[in-house]
């Protein structure tokens, strides 16, 4: 396609959202800049130093799977790889990694600079906006950057304000200065905001911790790695330790409560219900003698310590006194005090399914400036806000993700059309199709989306290519291979020992029959690698189960090519409730099948919908 | 492939004449296995019968192939005859066919839009319908879902929630210190649940008689007055009487109410042996129709042998009331008969139980089978699958319970269990 010039894309923030935008939209071809404070803080990990885990495992796959940064960073930086819930099925399954802070940027910004991705530092003080549309951004030094299309990633610093005790300061990270102006703007234009909160636990100096008499968690022998294409670690690997807390820690944190930034009415942001304060975690389950702790290294030499499962807004001499209770802490050293963050976040219902502000064309927004929490959370967003961004300012079509087909379709349908009451975070259980979304086939199923979009490099697509040829040739190969029931019963399978043959992919669905049994009954079938023969395991072993979702997943299917024109106007439908109306017209749903989970909906409204859809379809079919 | 989905197409309670609908791919070849099916868009008059071939009604069926059907699916129209334990036989029998299941408030008028059987005219139409659809659907939910059945259908709901968020605990939060075997407390559960749900389905076949009548029939010999004696009872003249015996070819029914007992009295065809084809059927309609009523009212003559499972017997034509009998010509003993059936009615009268809608109860009927067999396989099969499982029945059950979301089942983990590390 020729163009007359090349269309920009202007990313704001340097963050997980940030990267993952400015990586989709140059690789979808436009120009791009990635305007950050400072160059040397984008990738940086603002909270705990892990990548990965239930859920959010899922959605790092799937964005490696479109040639995404985040995982192949996490392997590089990776000390500590653990596939979360590995005696559990492969759906549940998540691969997580702790990684060392230092490299995991370095790895960010090497992966930014191999693109063509234009660095600006500043700050952008004001949106440029004409004819009612986003066209740029004002830096606070006066400069303009020009830009078709904006995609905001600001995390915590829309009017962010730091609590600890009774101090508050404003700020998006400790020492860092908030985005006051820019909150504004987002104001003056009416959008719809809200104020959430977040906290984090103080950092510990790791050679002030006692690690003898603690107990030791290393990581998984075969580790699973984050990118489907990291063959193993890059670096060495290193152990966590668990300590708790104990009465006296709890003694300490109770009496100091009403100094706690949280419990003194300070802060007005609703915070995550599975991610609680120690001071939330002591006064809501009193009955509970002891939490635990995980003490994670921040780097490979250990220099910080990152105590996951204490995060507080108390002063800094609580800190110091309830640390000093714990086994192993007794001396510690806190080289950062915890604090309790609140910032402004748009309600998300705002968006299209592509993150595209309704009512300021131009504009996109990502991470956890929508009310989200989590690296993996903002890096998806980022993906997909990048590559809308690029495609809409090119004129091509929009990337959708449907819920039947990723974690991503589900966070993106779960903000647009629910919104959020605290910050969200993913869980598998948010995902109905949970049984085939899983994370050892992301790539299969979203791979071929970004082929087509052709925005993956050689490498992966041809490994891709070669891995899918494999999985087909070995699928292929066993249900050709049938055998009797009676031999089956030999190699341990339990089915009827008759003379009915059953092909071996059959057999694998059966519960508890693997890749060994199998290789027991076509020994040529080890032709094949290791991995190949476990995927056909995971996707054998719902099989059975699957073929019930297949009609829920062609009806949602068909309900998102039922689309709803933009314009659409609820207030004229009789038959719907005058609340449910008033919903509808926030969400303003753009398919039925995001009518469809707009809350207080009724099978009998949605029809009513769907007919007045039809009619209007007719009427204008008779006009025109 | 879709489901075929079926329900009672008419207004539920008594009618005459009880339209059951059937729709989907499975329509034909379902419904072949309890009737002929007549030629495509011609009404038959079928006898139809349950699985094991024993005569649930006689009545029209008619057949719309996809093409020129409301929903734009197979579709098979039943019309039977109005009586409960006739449509009750009838849906109980469609729920056992292969892919079938009652259809969800509102879709076969889903199914309708979907496939786009609209021209204009039918949209207009359609708008009607859908209005009628939602009043209905309002009042039925107010009468379903008082008092009582409120209280326990919360109950299933708060088990069932909890059930699963046990299940999603360990699924989706096993990094953190919480319960890891989970399987006692899930069982027990949904163990609970299913057992309360059967204590229900039992409760509710009689309390569903309170909502939509109880039938009493009159039985005897041919002209031993039956009809005189229930236009006796109605005071008015609505059953057809005669002096030729086997008048009465069809069962004529009258709504009476008996000090707040709902019930409609059956008079049927006189029992004999006749050639006549017409009486004939008519016998036999009157011997299923009495089978299924909840009494049996035998107006003896002594002509015949008093069949067995009578609720009452007396001895019919009893003009002046001086032999214990009952006239209805005369009124004599009809008021001690209304008497006796009322304290008989009342003695069967649950004081509070759940009542149901056909399509509630198969949802039971399949929500409790589910659940047994999760029970029973919770330890040896993945928790994942247990979860969907789960899930899958919390979704069947909608209807009755409400909706419930990933957010019911966080909210009771985080309620109940300190997340967060």
């Amino acid at each position: 396609m020729f163009h007359v010039k090349q269309s920009t894309v202007i990313v704001v923030g340097g963050g997980h959202a940030g990267v993952e935008a400015a990586s989709a939209a140059a690789r979808m071809g436009t120009r791009t800049y990635l305007v950050t404070l400072r160059a040397d803080t984008v990738g940086a990990l603002s909270c705990n130093p892990a990548v990965g885990g239930l859920g959010k495992g899922h959605l790092v796959r799937e964005v490696d799977a479109f040639g995404g940064i985040i995982g192949r960073a996490a392997d590089r930086a990776g000390i500590q790889f653990r596939l979360l819930n590995r005696s559990k099925g492969p759906a549940v399954q998540g691969p997580r990694t702790q990684v060392d802070r230092g490299e995991y940027r370095a790895a960010i910004q090497n992966a930014i600079s191999a693109l063509p991705v234009q660095l600006v530092e500043g700050q952008v003080a004001d949106l440029l906006v004409r004819d009612g549309r986003v066209s740029g951004v004002l830096l606070d030094d006066g400069a303009e950057l020009p830009g078709d299309a904006v995609i905001l990633t600001t995390g915590t610093f829309l009017n962010g304000v730091i609590h600890m005790g009774g101090e508050t300061t404003s700020g998006g990270r400790l020492g860092e200065s908030p985005s006051v102006q820019l909150a504004d703007r987002l104001y003056g234009q009416g959008l719809p905001m809200g104020r959430l909160k977040t906290g984090t636990p103080p950092r510990l100096s790791g050679k002030s911790i006692d690690w003898s008499g603690l107990e030791l968690q290393p990581g998984d022998e075969n580790p699973a790695m984050m990118s489907f294409q990291s063959t193993g670690p890059h670096l060495p690997q290193v152990n966590c330790a668990i300590t708790h807390t104990n009465e006296h820690t709890h003694d300490i944190i109770r009496r100091n409560l009403h100094l706690s930034a949280m419990y003194s009415g300070n802060i007005s942001g609703k915070g995550p219900r599975y991610c609680p304060s120690i001071e939330d975690k002591i006064s809501r389950f009193a009955d509970k003698k002891s939490h635990q702790i995980f003490l994670e290294p921040e780097t490979l030499v250990g220099e910080t310590i990152y105590p996951n499962g204490v995060s507080t807004s108390l002063p800094r001499d609580v800190q110091i006194a309830y640390i000093r209770s714990i086994r192993g802490l007794e001396n510690a050293e806190i080289s950062q005090p915890g604090y309790a963050i609140e910032y402004d976040y748009v309600d998300p219902r705002a968006l299209t399914a592509e993150l595209e502000v309704r009512d300021m064309p131009g504009l996109w927004l990502a991470g956890q400036i929508n009310g989200t929490t989590g690296y993996e959370e903002a890096a998806a967003q980022g993906l997909v806000a990048g590559l809308n961004a690029a495609s809409s300012v090119q004129e091509l079509p929009p990337v959708q993700f449907s819920r039947t087909e990723s974690y991503i379709g589900v966070m993106i349908d779960d903000l647009v059309i629910r919104g959020v009451s605290e910050p969200y975070r993913m869980f598998t259980s948010r995902a109905e199709y949970r049984l085939s979304l899983r994370a050892d086939n992301a790539d299969q199923r979203l791979t071929p989306k970004a082929i087509e979009l052709g925005i993956l490099d050689a490498r992966q697509r041809t490994f891709f290519e070669n891995k899918m040829e494999q999985i087909d040739d070995a699928r292929q190969k066993m249900k050709s291979v049938s055998v009797a029931g009676k031999t089956a019963r030999e190699a341990g399978v339990n089915v009827a020992g008759d003379g009915k043959k059953r092909d071996l992919y059959a057999l694998l669905s059966i519960p508890n029959v693997g890749v060994s049994t199998i290789l027991s009954l076509s020994p040529d079938l080890a032709q094949f690698d290791d991995s190949i023969l476990r995927q056909l395991e995971n996707e054998a072993t719902y099989s059975n189960y699957l073929d019930r979702q297949v009609q829920e997943v062609s009806r949602v299917r068909r309900y998102e090519g039922l689309t709803i024109p933009p314009d659409f106007n609820y207030q004229d439908i009789q038959g719907l409730s005058s609340e449910l109306r008033h919903k509808l017209s926030i969400v303003r749903p753009t398919s039925i099948a995001q009518a469809e989970r707009v809350e207080g909906m009724t099978p009998v409204a949605l029809n009513t919908l769907i007919y007045r859809l039809k009619i209007s379809r007719i009427d204008s079919v008779r006009v025109g | 492939m879709a489901d075929t989905i079926y329900a009672q197409a008419s207004a539920p309670g008594k009618a005459g004449v009880s339209v059951i609908r059937v729709s989907g791919p499975a329509a034909f070849a379902g419904v072949a296995r309890m009737c002929d099916l007549p030629a495509l868009r011609k009404a038959g008059l079928r006898q139809i019968r349950d699985d094991r071939g024993q005569l649930l009604d006689s009545g029209l069926v008619l057949c719309f192939p996809a093409g020129s059907s409301f929903t734009g699916e197979d579709v098979v129209e039943l019309q039977v005859h109005g009586s409960l334990a006739v449509i009750r036989g009838v849906m109980e029998n469609l729920s056992k066919l292969p892919g079938f299941r009652p259809a969800a408030p509102g879709e076969f008028t889903r199914r309708a839009l979907e496939n786009d059987r609209m021209d204009l005219a039918q949209v207009e139409g359609l708008a009607d319908l859908i209005d009628a659809e939602t009043e209905l659907q309002r009042v039925q939910a107010q009468s379903s879902l008082s008092g009582g059945l409120a209280k326990r259908v919360d109950t299933w709901r708060e088990s069932l929630i909890d059930a699963a968020s046990l299940l999603e605990l360990t699924l989706d939060f096993a990094d953190e210190d919480v319960p890891t075997d989970v399987d006692t407390d899930v069982a027990g559960l949904l163990r609970s649940v299913a057992e309360d749900m059967e204590r229900e389905l039992r409760a509710a076949d009689v309390a569903e008689r309170i909502r939509t009548g109880f039938e009493i029939a009159l039985i005897g010999p041919p002209n031993a007055g039956k009809s005189t004696l229930l236009n006796a009872i109605a005071r008015r003249p609505v059953a057809l009487t005669s002096e030729i015996a086997g008048t009465t070819r069809d069962v004529i029914e009258v709504r009476v109410d008996l000090k707040g007992i709902p019930v409609t009295m059956l008079d049927t065809a006189g029992l004999r042996e006749s050639l006549d084809p017409i009486e004939r059927q008519g016998i036999a309609l009157t011997r299923i129709r009495a089978a299924a009523a909840d009494v049996r009212v035998w107006l003896d003559d002594g002509s015949t042998k008093v069949p067995e499972g009578m609720d009452i017997v007396l001895l019919a034509q009893d003009d002046d009331g001086t032999r214990g009998g009952v006239s209805g010509k005369t009124g004599a003993g009809v008021t001690e008969l209304l008497g006796r059936l009322q304290s008989l009615l009342e003695s069967r009268v649950p004081k509070d139980a759940l009542a149901l809608r056909n399509r509630h109860r198969a949802s039971l009927e399949r929500a409790i089978a589910s659940l047994r067999e999760i029970c029973g396989e919770l330890t040896s099969s993945p928790s994942e699958l247990s979860a969907q499982r789960v899930r899958d029945v919390i979704r069947d059950l909608q209807e009755l319970i409400g909706g419930v979301d990933t957010e019911d089942l966080l909210g009771s983990i985080f309620s109940r269990f300190c997340i967060g590390k």
